[in-house]
């Protein structure tokens, strides 16, 4: 992982006591909160329902052992005891008081965490895959690359005021799973016909009000050219996107009504300007920042190692586990650990202090330290050898943290909803928890297969259910909660659009819409092995509105 | 539930005005007095246009004490003022779950 | 108001000329850009330097031809929000190469100062007298920049780089391992 230097640790810190000195002027009066509001949502702190929520990034996903630990500090002095792992890759607390603030940024710091830019109208954590660099199927870790375009964007000068909030997201495996489709940029690193390595990239995704594939702008770009070309986008979007309107300010609503040809043209012609100029990045720089990436020093392992074997055999609710939450990795005799923050009855994606330090120490102990936060609000533990799996379910189970549910139908994403929000209509939170309830059956669950749910608490989709297999929205009607239930979206490589089933229901009946509709698949598939969003796709979605409005 | 920081000041009933305390984003309400209090029994309860508009004036020039200030409706039928909607019963009790922790 | 030029708070020696009276001779004056457009030949030739206050929404372009009879361009920040001024400001410095008085008007706070400095700015209507009187400390704030603009201050990538070209044996101290 990126080896921070001084000069990151002077600009964060620098950043900890522009921020003190901008809350001692809001406590004095001096700022009004108009005007303190853009400054501090610039260091990602929100005021929510019941206090302030602040939001740490993650960078691209990875955080060492003593980053955690660090959380876990936070987490104990400043908050409630627990963290949030969000969509994006970022950690949020709920609870922290103002005028504390200044000093938990400063104890972020000293491990080289931040809030900075994970909120407001700018560029925000750049994300990428949580298998990244340890995936089989990559061509080159993506996160070198999310460490330039982080730098490159942090504290920009021209670029801390755009028209709204913009999201870039990096891959390099055919396989999309950071969902590059729904973001503002997405850039895919891949190799062309002759061999080279570039982006593909895309602009103009994102899910909310008005959700909206990608369009690729530039099938490829040279890696010298990347920083280049998003100072191109960013200007134009900068200039021209919409401020009237804050529905209808994100680069995708600019991408739409412009059309992606044109849109691309207005960045080719400011691209040709700059592409040669301070930010083409020769091979010395890309060099300079791929040498502050350490990795493990892999042993040379067999996999299926005897001991790993002899586990499986004998411990049945291991081989579960590790049919669920295990998968291969690209050295032999390692393996990737999917940790599910998802257990029954939990609230989605979250964390208390204790979870968190034993985390951190088998972090250390098994993953060479470190550690990968999920977009589906999960944990990973990235290396380790296999022959270590038996001893660290056992660890891992016993702080709750082994539901072999990973991608399975209670593995949900979930907004943190009207219990935390004040941007809802709805609570997302309990309808998560009724349905890892109804489905706390595991070999139910193993026989549904990979079955994506996601919940929002409003349209502004922070659960992303426009792209859930199965979608659901919390809405207000008349002062009562209601949900509209999607299905058939899906954030991959083949990134789509949930349809809606029909008209919302009542709170009450989420959980037996969902059952209808798991129903519905069990007798449609064509075997076991086709996955719900395949029957979707395969059958459409009249069988399953049929199914679940018959009755209501 | 569509924040009602987006509403025009409609009073169809009796309400209070609610803010956020600066210091730690307690949720907050109007006294008779123009002070804040964290107890809803302690609220200035309104039934006018004119008396929440006064009070919400003078929360709204009271930056340095709470944010976000705006009028809330309650309910009246047992006698102490209650929150009229699962918006404002949430702030005031918090989530409708257990949190993770027992910590406060 | 009050306006801010290389740290210090200065007079304003530009007369704004906001409706149809004539432009005063001999004397410095700042136009709106519909007025300087239509005359632009010859208020080019006047004896006296000359300002024009350009919209947010309109392109530096069309300026960019009338620059080197220009002393002073005026950029608009609406509200503090509205970030499309730092757009033009990088490209009348940067792409065209203007040496004037690039200034910032409307609504900007202490905490955007670097930032307008950053992107050409050199001087700036301050709306708080307390901001004004910040400008220097507001300046001072950071001294790691990432990224490159055209206001020549090296950026990190560049620095770590001259570091491990000097001295290639001490390349594992300059990188500073992070303790786990």
């Amino acid at each position: 992982m990126y080896v921070h230097d001084d000069f990151d640790r002077t600009l964060i810190a620098e950043r900890v006591a522009e921020f003190r000195d901008q809350v001692r002027r809001r406590l004095s009066g001096e700022l009004t909160e108009d005007e303190f509001k853009p400054l501090r949502l610039m260091n990602g702190v929100y005021l929510q329902l019941h206090a302030y929520m602040l939001r740490i990034a993650i960078p691209y996903g990875t955080l060492s052992s003593n980053q955690m630990r660090t959380l876990a500090h936070v987490a104990r002095r400043y908050d409630r005891g627990y963290g949030h792992f969000t969509t994006r890759q970022n950690i949020q607390f709920n609870w922290i008081k103002l005028a504390e603030l200044p000093d938990a940024m400063a104890d972020l710091a000293a491990s080289g965490l931040h809030g900075m830019q994970t909120s407001g109208n700018c560029v925000r954590n750049i994300t990428t895959d949580q298998w990244a660099a340890v995936a089989p199927d990559e061509i080159e870790d993506p996160r070198i690359w999310a460490e330039l375009v982080r730098q490159y964007t942090t504290l920009h000068p021209e670029f801390s005021f755009l028209p709204r909030k913009f999201k870039i997201a990096v891959a390099a495996a055919a396989k999309d799973r950071a969902a590059l489709r729904v973001h503002d940029i997405g850039l895919r690193l891949h190799r062309n016909g002759a061999g080279e390595t570039g982006f593909e990239v895309m602009v103009g995704g994102g899910l909310g009000r008005t959700p909206f594939i990608a369009k690729t702008i530039k099938p490829f770009l040279l890696k010298r050219d990347v920083l280049s070309y998003i100072e191109a986008i960013l200007r134009v979007y900068n200039q021209y996107g919409r401020r009237d309107n804050i529905y209808k300010a994100r680069i995708k609503i600019l991408v739409h009504e412009l059309g992606a040809e044109a849109f691309a043209r207005e960045v080719e012609q400011e691209w040709q300007a700059i592409k040669d100029g301070a930010l083409a990045l020769d091979p010395a720089v890309i060099a300079e920042i791929a040498a502050r990436f350490r990795y493990p020093a892999y042993e040379r392992l067999a996999d299926n190692p005897i001991e790993l074997n002899k586990a499986r055999a004998t411990d049945r609710r291991f081989d579960t586990w590790f049919g669920n939450s295990v998968a291969r990795h690209r050295m032999p005799g390692y393996a990737i650990v999917t940790l599910s923050l998802k257990p029954e009855g939990g609230p989605p994606g979250d964390a208390t202090a204790e979870q968190m330090d034993a985390i951190a120490d088998l972090a250390e102990r098994y993953s060479a330290g470190e550690i990968r936060v999920g977009h589906e609000q999960n944990l990973v533990l990235p290396h380790v050898r296999q022959r270590d799996l038996y001893a660290l379910w056992r660890a891992l189970d016993a702080i709750g943290v082994a539901t072999p549910n990973v991608g399975l139908v209670s593995d949900i994403i979930a907004c943190p909803g009207l219990d935390y929000c004040s941007l809802a209509n709805a609570r997302a939170i309990p309808v998560a928890q009724d349905l890892t309830r109804r489905f706390r059956n595991l070999d139910v669950a193993r026989g549904l297969g990979r079955l994506h749910i996601n919940i929002s608490g409003c349209i502004n989709a922070c659960g992303h259910h426009h792209v859930g297999h199965i979608g659901i929205l919390g809405i207000e009607k008349n002062g009562e909660e209601f949900y509209q239930v999607t299905i058939g979206g899906r954030a991959d490589e083949d990134a789509a659009l949930g349809t809606l089933i029909g008209p919302a229901v009542p709170s009450g009946e989420v959980v037996d819409v969902v059952e209808d509709l798991v129903a519905a698949y069990v007798e449609l598939r064509e075997r076991p092995g086709e996955i719900f969003l395949d029957t979707v796709k395969r059958v459409g979605v009249e069988p399953f509105k049929e199914r679940v409005y018959a009755a209501r | 539930m569509t924040s009602p920081l987006q509403q025009k000041l409609k009073i169809a009933g009796p309400v209070v005005v609610t803010a956020n305390r600066l210091g730690d984003g307690a949720v907050v309400y109007r006294t008779v007095d123009q002070q804040w209090t964290a107890d809803l029994d302690d609220a200035a309860v309104v039934r006018t246009s004119e008396a929440a508009s006064a009070l919400l004036a003078g929360a709204a020039a009271d930056f340095t004490n709470a944010v976000d200030a705006y009028v809330a409706p309650v309910d009246l039928a047992g006698g102490r003022p209650q929150p009229a909607n699962l918006r404002e019963r949430i702030r005031r009790a918090g989530p409708t779950f257990q949190l993770p922790t027992n910590m406060v | 108001m009050r306006l801010v030029k290389a740290g210090r708070i200065v007079e304003d020696r530009f007369v704004r000329v906001l409706d149809e009276s004539a432009v005063p001779d001999g004397v410095p004056v700042l136009l709106p850009a519909a007025r300087f457009l239509a005359d632009a030949e010859e208020l080019g030739r006047r004896d006296a330097p000359t300002g024009v206050m350009w919209p947010n929404n309109r392109k530096v372009a069309e300026l960019a031809p009338h620059l080197d009879r220009l002393a002073l361009v005026a950029l608009m920040f609406p509200a503090f929000k509205d970030g499309r001024a730092f757009s033009q400001a990088r490209l009348i410095r940067e792409r065209y190469g203007f040496r004037g008085e690039l200034r910032a008007t409307g609504q900007v706070l202490r905490d955007q100062f670097l930032f307008l400095l950053r992107a050409g700015f050199d001087a700036f209507e301050v709306t708080k007298d307390a901001d004004a009187g910040a400008f220097a400390e507001a300046e001072r704030r950071y001294s790691v920049f990432y990224q490159p603009t055209g206001d020549g201050r090296a950026t990190a990538l560049r620095a770590r780089l001259a570091r491990v070209r000097t001295s290639a044996g001490q390349m594992l101290e300059a990188a500073g391992e992070f303790h786990r």
